[in-house]
């Protein structure tokens, strides 16, 4: 009874807020709207019994997320509306066409093989969320989880040089020349200070 | 509650991030939009996680989020430099090739 009520409750508080997000005009309500979405949507690990995701989904959207495109949103101005202008309802058309065929292709092509309903890491129901999926990672998904963590290295290293520590000059926006010259006088200025 | 609804939920919430990724020509607008539909396959992963007694859709929605976010770190980073050469983050902007 307690889990109908909270699933009800919390899908449709979940698509509210995204619907939201995809439909407003301000760009501030479609952020805050979009982070009270993702906080609902924790809700439904925990009512999935995977408290670990739940709290993962907590920290990582609401927390490290929501507070990048903050900060990336004070970089545009925003304090008018936003206008889409649509000016080719063709392409929408096409589109749209072409996503309800894929839809359609999904649901005809038939469910592959029983091998996949076996399951591969079984949920042990005496260690707990946590403990299992920390087994289960550490052991089984050792590599993959060694790769996302270079990924996310990669990408903290990528965020930081594209956006730029320097926000008047950035070497990924000027030309071969403007970069060379640049730097001549970057020595010139180390050589007047020794 | 059954898979289905669960599974419903999640192909709900992701035509809803679809939509948004169709109709939107602000590209901060465009990344909300495929956040939503990340997390819609992070619901059904665990919900079929659950269902199937199996803890490899929980992984899997793991590593969705580590993704996702090196998405935004690496995407935010190109929407900046982007507005600085042209002022503006529409996706018209970039539609410099004639074809």
């Amino acid at each position: 009874m307690f889990e109908v009520v909270a699933f009800y409750l919390f899908s449709f508080l979940t698509i509210g807020m995204f619907s939201i997000t995809v439909m407003t005009n301000n760009a501030l309500y479609a952020l805050s709207s979009l982070a009270a979405g993702m906080i609902f949507i924790s809700a439904f690990f925990f009512l999935l019994d995977a408290d670990f995701l739940g709290v993962v989904q907590i920290v990582v959207y609401t927390g490290a997320i929501m507070a990048l495109y903050a900060f990336g949103m004070m970089f545009f101005d925003y304090s008018k509306e936003i206008k889409e202008k649509v000016n080719n309802p063709r392409l929408a058309f096409v589109l749209t066409g072409m996503t309800a065929l894929l839809i359609v292709i999904m649901f005809t092509i038939p469910v592959i093989g029983e091998s996949a309903q076996k399951g591969l890491y079984p949920i042990h129901e005496s260690y707990g969320n946590i403990q299992d999926i920390g087994l289960v990672l550490f052991t089984k998904y050792l590599i993959p989880f060694e790769v996302a963590a270079v990924m996310l290295l990669v990408a903290m290293i990528g965020g930081i040089i594209l956006a730029g520590k320097k926000m008047d000059i950035s070497y990924s926006e000027m030309s071969e020349e403007d970069i060379g010259i640049y730097e001549k006088e970057l020595a010139e200025i180390a050589k007047d200070k020794k | 509650m059954s898979l289905n609804e669960y599974l419903i939920l999640s192909g709900i919430i992701f035509s809803l991030g679809l939509i948004g990724v169709l109709r939107r020509k602000n590209l901060l607008m465009l990344f909300f939009a495929t956040e939503i539909m990340l997390n819609a396959v992070n619901i059904g992963m665990v919900a079929i996680s659950k269902f199937h007694g199996d803890l490899t859709g929980q992984i899997f929605a793991f590593f969705i989020i580590a993704v996702a976010a090196s998405e935004v770190a690496v995407g935010l980073g190109l929407l900046i430099l982007l507005y600085k050469r042209k002022n503006t983050v529409n996706l018209d902007s970039i539609a410099s090739m004639k074809g």
